[in-house]
């Protein structure tokens, strides 16, 4: 084991730990995605509420902890300790199983998720294909928990789910496609459904794919944002569990636990997709501008970057204490905000390391650009008004489906004639 | 990369595959018939990559589980299932269908038996690096007509569900 | 235990073969007799694949086919099952015995 560790410290390593056959790192890895998920799924429930509400001119969550700090652990221990119904007339099997296989394909695709050109469980020859059919697959999980509670509601939003992530599936193959024609622009003329490939293969083209035969890359993009919206059942495409028309949709009836798989489910799939738009069209773990402002100097300017993003979190969190009502009722809070952001200062000071900056580089990007992805959902939250059944479907099979057919076949004559 | 545990997986999967084989002809209601076909699919997606064959197995779980199935669930939860619970569940040909599966499954025993000496010993493991990038050669190559007439049946099949499912055209 | 060869895939294969038949011929409900061929549809690719194993990859091409071709089936059946329960308001193959109505 110790020359497992050693192997991969060095290096002279450039294939995945799935690939080299070498489980004990591919099981760190899983552990590590698990817990890295179910922390990014904590932080984006407290940002959700606090971004929307200031969107709104709220506070959002102000009571549990320093500005709702611990919000997401207090609903945490509220779901665990709700009692977990059963309705009466429900499938109990199916009931059973449909939290368990939204989850499952939830957290399966990140098997093949690249955080960098090694950081990864595994690299399919099939990654882009795998990741699409099994998070394709959590249409079924949704469909049955509709079907299983037995009720009105539910039903509905059930049919509209599995409706609307056909339909929208369709869209996003086409844009996913056209991305994989453009991997194929090089001397071999082979393209590539690996994930590591395809970032790779924007790394050798010198260009994110977004910016590959402007405005081509850029309108398969936004076929694709708009298609993986539609695919998580977000705002505004999320009529599944509209709440004002559905109150929850096909959860409904869940509660508890059951319901907290949903979430945790609805998040991680969140992050899923934004992965693979990541990867396909905005280069992966690629820092900006590898090719235009190369050198050691520029080198170093980036490789700062994640000591100063955590420096400024604390900044914040900093001034945010300096504001607190100076009453001895708030010191508790005081003291737990300055607690907070020293924890984020040290890991800011750890961050700047040679060693650990150089180590961190390629997962600092990847992440980044995801979480500007999360950063969208929300605010498509807060701006959109939701659509009309009707609508959506006119919009992913009159709209979208001709765009991305159009993109293909454009991005095909033009990778022939450049 | 080598495969590990080749023959316990194998089994496995057989396993799952044959026995919601089963479960999708028994079961009384048909949401359970559809979720042990799906398990069934997977199953035999995870053979296909036992097989050496990635690209089949993404296709499989990407197109049947993820869209034939999720069509099958749809029209199950349109028409309502309520009465045909109660009805009886297995027509009066299960003498006939039992004895053509007992004759098929003779026929197959019969072949294989005989014919055990047809198929090589040896087996090709074709790279599985290049299996997609392969296929498409073949696909746009060799197979370009039988393409192409997949591409017009699947435009029939469309053209032949709307004329159906729609009350007025 | 024996290194799994092709015999094995073929015997896994007709034991779905085998049971697709017996759905198709046995049960009542529409639903699950083109689920049963579903299965049958299966059971043709996995003995493909499993001799793409010798004789090159055209196996696999040809189950590509056969899933498209079991895509467009489905569409078309249960576009035909959606009109019938509209008109006679049931799922059961007994009850279809008309040309025309």
């Amino acid at each position: 084991m110790l020359d497992y560790i050693n192997s991969y410290l060095s290096d002279t390593v450039h294939v995945t730990p799935g690939e080299a056959g070498n489980f004990f790192w591919a099981l760190v890895y899983i552990i590590a995605i698990f817990a890295g998920l179910s922390v990014a799924v904590i932080a984006m429930n407290w940002l959700e509420r606090k971004i929307l509400a200031h969107m709104q001119i709220r506070l959002g969550p102000m009571r549990v902890g320093p500005h709702g700090l611990l919000q997401p652990v207090a609903d945490a221990i509220k779901l665990l300790l709700k009692e977990d119904i059963l309705p009466s007339e429900a499938d109990p099997l199916v009931f059973w199983l449909a939290p368990l296989i939204v989850v499952w394909t939830a957290f399966t695709v990140f098997i093949v998720v690249p955080f960098g050109p090694t950081h990864a469980v595994t690299d399919m020859n099939i990654g882009v294909l795998f990741m699409l059919g099994v998070s394709s697959l959590s249409v079924l999980g949704v469909v049955t928990a509709g079907w299983a509670s037995n009720s009105h509601y539910p039903l509905i939003g059930a049919l509209r789910s599995s409706a609307q992530m056909v339909s929208y599936e369709i869209a996003m193959g086409l844009a996913v496609v056209s991305a994989v024609l453009m991997s194929s622009l090089n001397a071999e003329g082979t393209g590539t459904l690996s994930r590591i490939g395809l970032v790779q293969a924007q790394e050798a083209q010198q260009t994110w794919f977004i910016f590959k035969f402007f405005p081509l890359g850029l309108i398969a993009f936004f076929v694709f944002a708009v298609a993986m919206v539609a695919e998580t059942n977000r705002a505004p495409f999320d009529l599944p569990e509209a709440e004002s028309e559905l109150t929850a949709g096909f959860h409904t009836e869940y509660s508890g636990f059951r319901w907290s798989l949903f979430f945790l489910a609805e998040y991680s799939a969140m992050i899923a997709v934004s992965s693979i738009a990541v990867t396909l069209w905005l280069g992966g773990w690629l820092r900006p501008f590898p090719h235009a402002l190369t050198g050691e100097t520029w080198d170093l300017v980036f490789s700062l970057f994640p000591g100063i993003t955590f420096m400024f979190l604390a900044a914040i969190t900093f001034y945010s204490v300096a504001r607190m009502p100076k009453h001895p009722y708030f010191r508790v809070q005081t003291i737990g905000l300055a607690g907070f952001g020293a924890v984020l200062a040290l890991i800011g000071l750890a961050l700047f390391a040679p060693p650990v900056r150089d180590r961190i580089q390629d997962v600092y990007w990847f992440v980044v650009k995801v979480a500007g992805f999360m950063y969208l959902y929300i605010w498509y939250r807060g701006t959109f008004p939701r659509y009309r059944f009707d609508q959506l479907m006119k919009v992913g099979w009159k709209v979208l489906l001709p765009i991305g057919l159009g993109v293909l076949i454009l991005t095909a004559v033009s990778g022939i004639v450049f | 990369m080598q495969p590990v545990a080749t023959t316990f997986f194998f089994y496995f999967l057989s396993a799952v595959t044959v026995i919601s084989g089963l479960l999708v002809i028994t079961r009384r209601n048909a949401v359970h018939s559809a979720l042990a076909l799906i398990l069934a699919l997977i199953g035999q997606a995870g053979l296909y990559l036992m097989l050496y064959a990635p690209f089949v197995a993404g296709v499989q779980i990407i197109l049947y589980a993820g869209g034939i199935m999720v069509l099958f669930l749809f029209v199950i939860m349109l028409v309502s299932i309520e009465q045909s619970l109660k009805e009886e569940q297995f027509s009066k040909l299960w003498v006939v269908g039992l004895v053509s599966a007992l004759a098929l499954g003779g026929l197959f025993v019969a072949v294989y038996l005989k014919g055990k000496g047809i198929f090589p010993e040896r087996v090709m493991i074709p790279p599985e690096t290049s299996n997609t990038q392969e296929i498409a050669n073949y696909l746009y190559g060799n197979y370009m007509f039988a393409f192409e007439i997949a591409s017009l049946l699947l435009l029939v099949a469309i053209i032949g569900a709307v004329v159906m499912a729609k009350k007025r055209i | 235990m024996a290194p799994i060869g092709t015999l094995h895939y073929l015997v896994i294969a007709a034991a779905l073969f085998v049971l697709g038949v017996i759905g198709v011929l046995t049960r009542r409900n529409v639903v699950i007799i083109l689920m049963s061929i579903e299965l049958i549809l299966n059971a043709v690719n996995l003995n493909l694949v499993a001799f793409s194993r010798i004789w090159g990859l055209h196996g696999q091409v040809f189950s590509i086919f056969i899933i498209t071709d079991a895509a467009a089936e489905a569409a078309v059946g249960l576009g035909i099952l959606i009109a019938f329960f509209r008109n006679k308001e049931t799922v059961n193959v007994d009850e279809i015995d008309l040309l025309k109505w």
